[in-house]
This record gives C-alpha cells, structure tokens and sequence, in this order.
C-alpha cells in the first residue's frame, strides 16, 4: 500500500480510508452512531481491540495487523476513542437528526470548550469546514486525560469533518 | 558497597526493567544514574504507548515511568542519583563521581549498560544561534520544566519524535509553523502526522533548513527544497517566521562504556551507527556485561523495557538465582514480547537490524 497522502501530506485521503479495512460504508453509518478508526499502517498496536466491550474490534496476531470493526457488534459507545493511543478512533453518527449529524472526538489540548458553545469544526488537513455546537465533554477517570467531545454539525460535512479547531 | 552482585549504568526504561527482574529473581542490585531522579526519558513522555497490554499500551510513559519506580522501591533496589560512571573494565570494576564530589569504584558480578542515546545535531548556517535546539531538549523544557522555548516553532524531520515533540509542543501552547522532511515520504507513523496534520501542521517533504536567520537568537528560517539527489533546488528557498528550530534528526547511542570495557562492536546505521555486539540473552561479547535498550540499538521505549528485563533475568540466570528451564522459559516470553513489538513495516526493518547484531556476536 502506497497511502501517498499519510505519507506526504501527513493525515490520509478519503480514498486512502476506503481502501482500509474497517472504514464504514455508507449502509454501516445509517445503522447509528458508530466507531471509525482511521488507522491504515501497519503499526504494533491493539488496545481499541482490549478495550471494546462488544468485542467488535479485531487485530489478532500479529498486533500489527489494521483494526478490522464488526459494525453489528459497534454501538457507537465510545470506550475505544479514548483507549487509542493514535488518537485515530471517534464516533460518527449519520442518524442524529434530520439537518445535522455527530461527532465524539478525542481532544487532548486546553483550554477545553464549554457545552453549547460554537466551535470550529475541521478537517483532515485541519482546515476549517463549518460551526459545530458542543453538546458533551467526557472527561471520566477511564479516558486518562485523553478528552472525549461531542459537537453537532450540518449533515452536509459528515464526511469531511474529524475534530475541533484548537481553541 | 564496594561490592555488588548486578550493578546496572543507566536508570531509564530499560535499566529500571533489568533491575525489577534481577532483583525479582533474588540478586542484590544497584542502579546508577546520573540525573537526580530515575527513569529517563518517560518522565518527559506524556503521550499514550502503542503496543498491546503486556507493553503497557495506552498507559502514558510518565505514568509508566512511576510503576517502574514503585516496584523498584517495592523490592528494596538501591539507586544512586546524581552518580556519573567514568569507566568500567573487563573484570567489571566501576569507577566513577558521586554527587560532583567524590569519586567511588566498586566490583560487580555483573553489569548491565542502560545508558540510552544523544540526540543528532544538524548544521546549517546559524545552528549555533539560541533557539535552535534538540527536539527531545524541547520535551525536556516543556514536560520536565514546563517552560515554553518560544511561540513558534519549526521542527527538523518527522519520524516519531519529531510529530510526538510538535505534538506536545502544541499542547504547551506553542505554534507550529512546519515540520521539514528532507526524504520524500513522512517517517513517523501515520497515525502521528495525522494527529499534528489536523492541528493545521504544514509538512514540508524533500526539503531541508538551508539557514537559521537571526542577530542574537532565531528570528527566521530559511528551508529549501531537495532534488531526487538530496540537493537543494536554487530557486525554492522559503523563509518561515520562527522562533525556535527543534531537530529530531535521530539518535545515537551512548556506547563510550561498552567501548572501554572491550565488546566488539557492529556498525548498523538503522540503529544509530556503532552497537555493541550482544546476543540474545543481550550479553556482549565481554563476559558478564549485557546491554539494554537504546544503548543497544535506537529502538523506542516499550522494547526497552523487553530488553532490560531480558538483561535481568539472564543476568541473575548466569549468577544462580534461575535454574536453566526458567531461564530459557522467562528469557521466550519476553521474547515473543519484542518480536511482537517488532513486526510490521516499521518494525520490520527493526528486527532485521537487530538480527544482524546478534548474528555479528556470533560471527
């Protein structure tokens, strides 16, 4: 695999992503909220594997293996977004509301937002794309300092959008 | 003590690991390290490990760093800060300066060097200019002494270090301004360039720092793009504004121990250039003095760890404290450990460097 975009521009294409082996298809995203793991290299790693619940995260051996997602088995909880230590996991769900749609993302940066404010929604480039609205803050004991937010945004940037512009 | 039964030079991941087993397993141990407080480099790693479980994986270094230190006081093992080794011979006496002050020299059975690595420096024109520095001195500054070197920052290659440090250095409220690749592909992993990418981090692929710009202190920075040939192409010099210049230009190990004492060396230049010999119990090819982590090869913190608990356990093995099967089991495990931690693209490359090693001991 080339994944030419990881491997200049640094975060990798859509396309790169579909070609990976636990991107959801379109099908998948109208099931609910549920997890995207954005990790396409080989890398010796498991811990989204250890730490879902349903058992619908898979590497296997070796622990190089990419992560592979039972989206039957996905609810969309969100233990592993905070478990990844590449910060590659959030949640998305397509289903949220008619206008708009939801993101939980790991965010390790302060100051943190407030729930209700209006963010800058970004990219894989960071580029910004559209306002969202915060509507959580997870920072339980369990995520160990690694912040889960969720924000709302327009239905339209579903695909685009994957975190929050740095406050 | 002016006799020890395993005596380890360096108090970091791998030192503090080979410690924790030899004293497991029985044998009196000392640590010797020459900072004022164990554990090396992960006091200073605020981010989560990879790896699986049995590597500690989704725990922070700095937290990993105070498990290590509790076990290590758990099993009464002796460290002595602020003590610099000078030199060691073949028949295992230690010299060296505790405290700045006074010199000590002691005998030991057996010595494991956990000593780690130096950072590479890169000259360019200005390289001596305040504001340029390593990137791992930058994670000193903001996670050890929480100062910030400046506002905005430009970062000198992209392999691991150099994504995680930019990384950090944004959390510590820094701006960076780029991070420069002078080969055509990223180095770290992916899912590092994607997390400092996202933040707005400009990559600058196939280019380099042509000139650090500035009266007193970095000002500026001039990079340029490289050719197919790795030279620079007239005509594409970019002046970015900056404060600071981090390099994460690699790391070499810090061998000058193992030099003295007499193990026959093998150039790697995958890991780090001159490596002691060692074989799979990480002995070198001096009697009874092992080595462990980066001194043994630039790998990162997780398979130090392995390594110095497999310089541990053969340490304390070779002393009595393990019959020969829970030596040869204890020794498997961890191996299958490293191997794990190993495989892959990245990995890959990795072990077959550290084959090449082991295979020289033998040759």
């Amino acid at each position: 695999m080339d994944n030419k975009s990881l491997k200049t521009v640094g975060s990798p294409s859509l396309e790169e992503l579909k070609n990976s082996p636990s991107f959801p298809r379109e099908e998948d995203f109208l099931r609910g909220p549920i997890a995207v793991i954005e990790c396409i290299e080989e890398i010796p790693c498991n811990p989204c594997q250890t730490a879902c619940p349903k058992g619908a995260i898979f590497v296997g051996k070796p622990i190089t293996n990419l992560p592979k997602i039972d989206f039957k088995k996905c609810m969309g909880c969100g233990i592993c977004v905070a478990a990844c230590p590449g910060l590659a996991i959030y949640i998305k769900d397509l289903t949220y509301s008619e206008q708009e749609v939801r993101i939980s993302f790991p965010f390790e940066y302060l100051p943190l937002p407030n729930i209700g404010d209006v963010v800058d929604m970004v990219g894989r480039k960071g580029e910004e794309i559209c306002k969202g609205r915060v509507t959580r803050i997870n920072n339980g004991k369990a995520n160990h300092n690694t912040v889960v937010i969720s924000a709302t945004y327009p239905k339209e940037y579903f695909q685009e959008v994957i975190s929050m512009k740095r406050l | 003590m002016n006799k020890a039964s395993i005596v380890i030079i360096g108090g970091g991941p791998a030192g503090l690991s080979a410690a924790i087993e030899g004293a497991k397993a029985g044998a009196k141990v000392l640590v010797i390290d020459e900072n004022g407080k164990p554990g090396g480099q992960l006091f200073k790693q605020i981010h989560k490990f990879f790896g699986s479980k049995e590597h500690k994986a989704g725990t922070r270094g700095i937290n990993i760093g105070d498990q290590l230190l509790e076990e290590a006081k758990r099993l009464d093992i002796e460290v002595w800060l602020n003590t610099e080794v000078c030199g060691i011979d073949k028949n295992k006496k230690i010299w060296g300066i505790r405290d700045k002050k006074q010199s000590f020299s002691i005998v030991a059975d057996k010595i494991i060097l956990a000593t780690g690595a130096i950072e590479n420096a890169v000259k360019f024109s200005g390289w001596t200019l305040p504001g340029v520095m390593g990137a791992g001195a930058a994670q000193t500054m903001i996670n050890l002494n929480r100062t910030l070197p400046g506002k905005k920052i430009l970062m000198l290659g992209s392999g691991n270090v150099g994504v995680i440090v930019s990384y950090q250095l944004m959390q510590a409220g820094a701006e960076v301004v780029g991070i420069v690749e002078a080969a055509p592909r990223l180095g770290g992993y992916g899912v590092h360039t994607a997390k400092v990418r996202r933040a707005g981090v400009n990559f600058y692929t196939s280019h380099t720092i042509s000139r650090a710009i500035g009266e007193n202190c970095v000002e500026a920075v001039e990079i340029v793009q490289l050719d197919s040939n790795w030279k620079p192409i007239e005509g594409t010099e970019k002046i970015l504004e900056v404060d600071t210049i981090c390099i994460a230009a690699g790391l070499t190990p810090l061998t000058e121990l193992a030099w003295i004492a007499g193990s026959k060396f093998v150039y790697i230049q995958e890991m780090g250039g001159h490596v002691p010999a060692h074989n799979k119990t990480m002995e070198t090819t001096v009697e009874g003095i092992y080595v462990a982590g980066d001194v043994s090869g630039i790998e990162e913190a997780s398979t130090a760890m392995e390594e110095g608990r497999l310089a541990g356990i053969n340490a304390a093995a070779s002393l009595g404290f393990y019959i020969e099967k829970e030596q040869e089991e204890r020794t498997k495990i961890v191996w299958n450990g490293l191997n794990a931690l190993r495989c892959g693209p990245f990995g890959h490359k990795r072990k077959n460097a550290k084959d090449k090693i082991l295979a020289s001991r033998e040759g």
